[in-house]
Parts: C-alpha cells; structure tokens; sequence
C-alpha cells in the first residue's frame, strides 16, 4: 500500500508547474501530497513494526527497486494529460473499495489508515472519472487520446487483482478479497467508459505482473534514482 | 476623456485610505498600472513554481517532499487568485497568459536563477519568499480592493513558506559539512538576486512617484530593501552563514545595516531576457500551455454539450 501510494505520488509530483491549466497543476499536485501522506503513516507503521530499525525515510529511501512492491500500473510514465488520467482512474478505482473494505479491518492500524485515507483516494477517483468523461466526450481529439490512454495502460490493470501470499495472509485478517473488488472495480471502470462514449478494453488481454513480488518495469530504477539520490550520496545526513 | 476634476475626485478619495473597488471609475493610468502589476504578480507565481519544482522528485526526505509539494500548491492557488483579481479590471487570464508567453507582459526575475542544490529551496524559501513578504506586507495596504484582499491571503501563506525555507537552512546550516557548504553557496548565490527583487533604486523608478501618490506603492523600493536586509542579517548569523557583501556592515548612527552595491548591470541583463534561465522558465511555460491546448478544449466541448442536453431536456 505505501510503495503504490509513493510511486504514484512521485510520477504525479513531475507533473508539478507543467499541467496543462493551473487548476490541474494545482489538482495533481494536491493529489500527489494526499498520496505521499498516506506512504508516510504506512513506512513509519513499517518502522514501529521493526521497533523503530528504520525510519520512514529509510523505508523510503534505502531500498532498491526488487525490494519495492508496487504494482507497475503506478510506475508507468505520465504521457500525456490522458494517460495520466488513465492510470489514476484505474488505481483509484481499485483503491476506493479496498479502502473501504479496509476500514472494517480488525486490526487498529488498517482501519486508521483506511478512515484517513479513503476521503482523499474518493476524491481522487471523482477527479479522474470526471476527467474520464470529459475527455471521452469532448473533442473528437481528447476522444482518441483518451481511448488510446485506456488501452494503453490496460494490461498493468490486472495485477492489482491478482492474490499472492501476502493479499491471502491479508484477506485472513481484513477479509478482503480481491476477486470482490475486481468485480466492483469492473462495474466502475465499466459505465465511466460507457458514459465516456469510449471502449472496454479487451477483458481476456495478457495481464502484466510482478510489481507485487518486486519484479518491475525498466522506469522504476530511474524514479528512484531521481527519488534516494540525496540519501544515497549524503549517507546519514539529517535534511 | 478623463477630467481634472474627476482625477481630484479620485485622488481625494485614496487620499481618505478608501478602497477602490472594480465597478468603481479609476483613472485609465491607474487601472493599467494595476493590471500591468497584478498580472506581473500572477506570473511571478506561476513561473516561480519551476525552480522549486525542479527539486519535487529530488527533495531529501518525505516530510519535505511533501512541504515542498503544499507550497508550490500554495504557489499556483496566489496565481490564481492573483489572475482573477486582475480580471476584476477586465482583463481575461488568457490574454495575460499569452502577454507572459510572448514576453510583454513581466515576472519576477528572481526566478530567471537556477536552482542548483537542495540548499537552494531553502534559500528561495527564506529569501525570496522572505523578500516577497516584506513587499506584500506593505502592498495589503494598497488602494485598490482585490489586490489588497489577495494580498492579505497570500501573505498568511507566504509566512509559512519562508518558515520552511529558513528550517531547510537551519538543519543544513547545522548539518555535515558538505550540507553546510550548500547552505553557504545557495546563500552566495541568492543574497544579491533577492536585493534586487524590490526593483531599481528609487532615483530609477519609472513609475514609483504617480504609484505612490495613488496609494498602488506604499513604499519606496530603497526602503523596503533596506527592511529585508536588517531583517536577514540577524537571521543569517544565527544560522552562522555569511552575506557575500564585504561592506555589509550596521550603521549606528542610520540604525541601519549599511550595503555594497547592487551590480545594476546584472539586474537589467535579467529584465531583459538574458538570465539563465530567462528562456527556459518560458518555453516550460509555452510548452505546459501548448500541449494542454487539446486538454481545455475538451472540457470546453464536453461543457458545451452539457449544458445543451440539459436545455434540450
């Protein structure tokens, strides 16, 4: 959850001063700092978890990309204003169910974090949809960019429902399984299009995966290039 | 035409500390000098939004990525409004975009300096925004109703952006040496840009003496300089950097700090287009504008059919 919350949040930070209109400059940056937040509370639950081992910068900073566990979905590159869109309405409408699921977690932690978060992740996925729609149905350009971005990015949609040992040990204790979200997500993704006057993307297309198990994509080393290398050059310096 | 009764009129009327509101009747002078001030303003948010996003990706550690990320936000919330104050005068935000583009139109050329390290947002944040402060301060005061409102807004926020900057200078400051050795070469590097952002000195002042008058300027370029360095040569200290300014040194007898001149040359070669960055801050501008072209037209058509199924329903 922090590692896709970060990611995404550091692809959207590039968008900073170069949106499209200041209000969409002003918009993803927004939505970039409400994603850095909830990386935040998840690496410094990690660092109490290790009995304070690390902090949330050394979560954040000292790992390298096969100990990152996001889905590729959020390292792909932002594009255009469309593909940007693309991906974030994608992963936000995975996130608002399993938040919500999240919330009636048992354990204290979760259900904080899902509480704090989910507010922000349903705006995120109001501001995309809307985006969806208006691209989708506007110009008979924003139509194909948009259309293009969602076939686009419709491989790296699977892997966010694809269980491993981790969603299992996860769903034993939050009883969240991720087949149920799918079919929520689906529903979404479904009737946006619709509305959108856009496409379904083939559903039996090849999904790509192991973003999860740490295995990515060749754009995830550079983010964290540009992201650890004050860490990495100045070792223990406090900023 | 305007009448020298009706200028009295005017000038009587800021002469009471009253606001002039958009509907009311202003001078032809006095309305272009706000749009060409406001507008001026309005850039210096956008474009000053570049060099700190420069260090988004880069920023050292989580919490600062994220202050760095509320405040460039804070940054195109002022343009924002600082567009919309100017449209109060008749002017749409569209036309002063293309001005910025096209290079009619100013902004402030502090942001034509590159931000090199991560110093560097600390130096912006205390010095810059510190300068910026110290002019706002005095411009909630001027006659003209929504810049000063906008003024009174910003200014809450921008007291919080130099704090951060001035905390990212102080845990370098105290830091490693090679932290420090940032903290002092940001500093050498944005000391005497920031001195310049109050604008030529008073005896060069194209418009100062009417602006003054009409209550736009409260105070005088020299005057306001003059309180940014007094005001930041005890907080440099305390950070235990130093000014690169020899004659810096306080004046008993002013109660003031005395300062070496401002290399004047440096600061027209700027104003001119001729800074590092001058070229660059615009073509991002251009760029972020052109490619965002099919973007506003989609929500313009998407608007329009709205709007037209509801009139049909």
């Amino acid at each position: 959850m922090g590692d896709n919350a970060l990611i995404l949040g550091q692809r959207l930070g590039e968008w900073c001063g170069h949106g499209p209109v200041l209000e969409e400059d002003i918009a993803l940056t927004n939505i970039a700092l409400d994603l850095i937040g909830q990386a935040r509370m998840v690496y410094q639950k990690v660092g109490a978890l290790e009995n304070g081992a690390r902090t949330e910068d050394d979560v954040a900073f000292l790992r390298d990309a096969n100990e990152f566990y996001n889905v590729l979905l959020v390292e792909m590159e932002n594009g255009d204003f469309a593909h940007t869109i693309a991906r974030q309405f994608y992963f936000s409408a995975f996130q608002v169910p399993f938040l919500e699921r999240l919330a009636g977690s048992s354990d204290e932690f979760l259900r904080d974090f899902a509480f704090k978060s989910i507010k922000e992740a349903r705006y995120h996925l109001k501001h995309a949809t809307q985006w969806v729609l208006r691209l989708g149905d506007g110009t008979s350009e924003s139509h194909d960019r948009m259309q293009l971005a969602i076939n686009t990015l419709w491989e790296y949609t699977g892997e966010l429902f694809m269980t491993d040992d981790v969603d299992l040990e996860m769903a034993s204790l939050t009883g969240i399984h991720l087949e149920d979200i799918h079919q929520m997500w689906l529903t979404h993704v479904r009737q946006t299009l619709e509305e959108a006057t856009l496409d379904m993307p083939d559903e039996s297309t090849w999904m790509q995966s192991g973003g999860k198990q740490g295995v990515h994509t060749e754009h995830l080393g550079y983010i964290l290039t540009d992201m650890q290398w004050l860490q990495r050059a100045y070792p223990g310096a406090e900023w | 035409m305007e009448n020298q009764e009706q200028l009295d009129q005017f000038q009587a009327y800021v002469d009471q500390e009253m606001k002039v509101e958009a509907k009311d009747w202003m001078p032809e002078k006095y309305r272009n000098t706000l749009i060409r001030q406001i507008a001026q303003h309005a850039h210096s948010e956008v474009v000053g939004m570049l060099p700190e996003a420069n260090w988004v990706t880069r920023a050292p550690s989580l919490k600062r990525k994220a202050i760095l990320l509320a405040k460039i936000q804070d940054e195109g919330g002022h343009g924002l409004y600082l567009y919309s104050a100017c449209e109060t005068l008749g002017v749409d935000r569209d036309t002063l975009i293309d001005e910025l583009h096209d290079g009619t139109a100013k902004y402030s050329s502090i942001f034509n300096y590159p931000t090199l390290n991560w110093a560097d947002i600390g130096a912006v944040g205390w010095l810059v925004d510190g300068a910026a402060i110290v002019n706002q301060v005095s411009l909630q005061r001027t006659s003209y109703g929504p810049y000063s409102r906008a003024m009174i807004r910003i200014c809450k926020e921008e007291s919080f952006h130099q704090r951060q900057g001035y905390v990212i200078m102080m845990e370098m400051a105290k830091g490693t040496p090679a932290q420090k050795a940032m903290a002092q070469d940001a500093l050498n590097r944005w000391w005497w840009p920031s001195l310049m952002m109050f604008g030529p000195s008073d005896k060069d002042s194209l418009h100062s003496q009417q602006n003054m008058a009409w209550k736009i300027k409260r105070h005088s370029n020299d005057e306001l300089r003059q309180k940014f360095v007094d005001m930041t040569v005890p907080q440099t200290e305390y950070l235990g950097l130093t000014l690169p300014d020899p004659d810096l040194k306080w004046n008993a007898e002013r109660g003031h700090y005395d300062f070496g001149e401002i290399n004047w040359d440096e600061f027209w070669q700027v104003v001119r287009g001729n800074g590092k960055c001058n070229k660059e801050r615009i073509a991002a501008r251009q760029k972020a504008h052109d490619e965002g072209a099919w973007v506003r037209e989609a929500a313009l058509a998407y608007a329009a059919k709205k709007r037209n199924k509801k009139g049909a329903a």
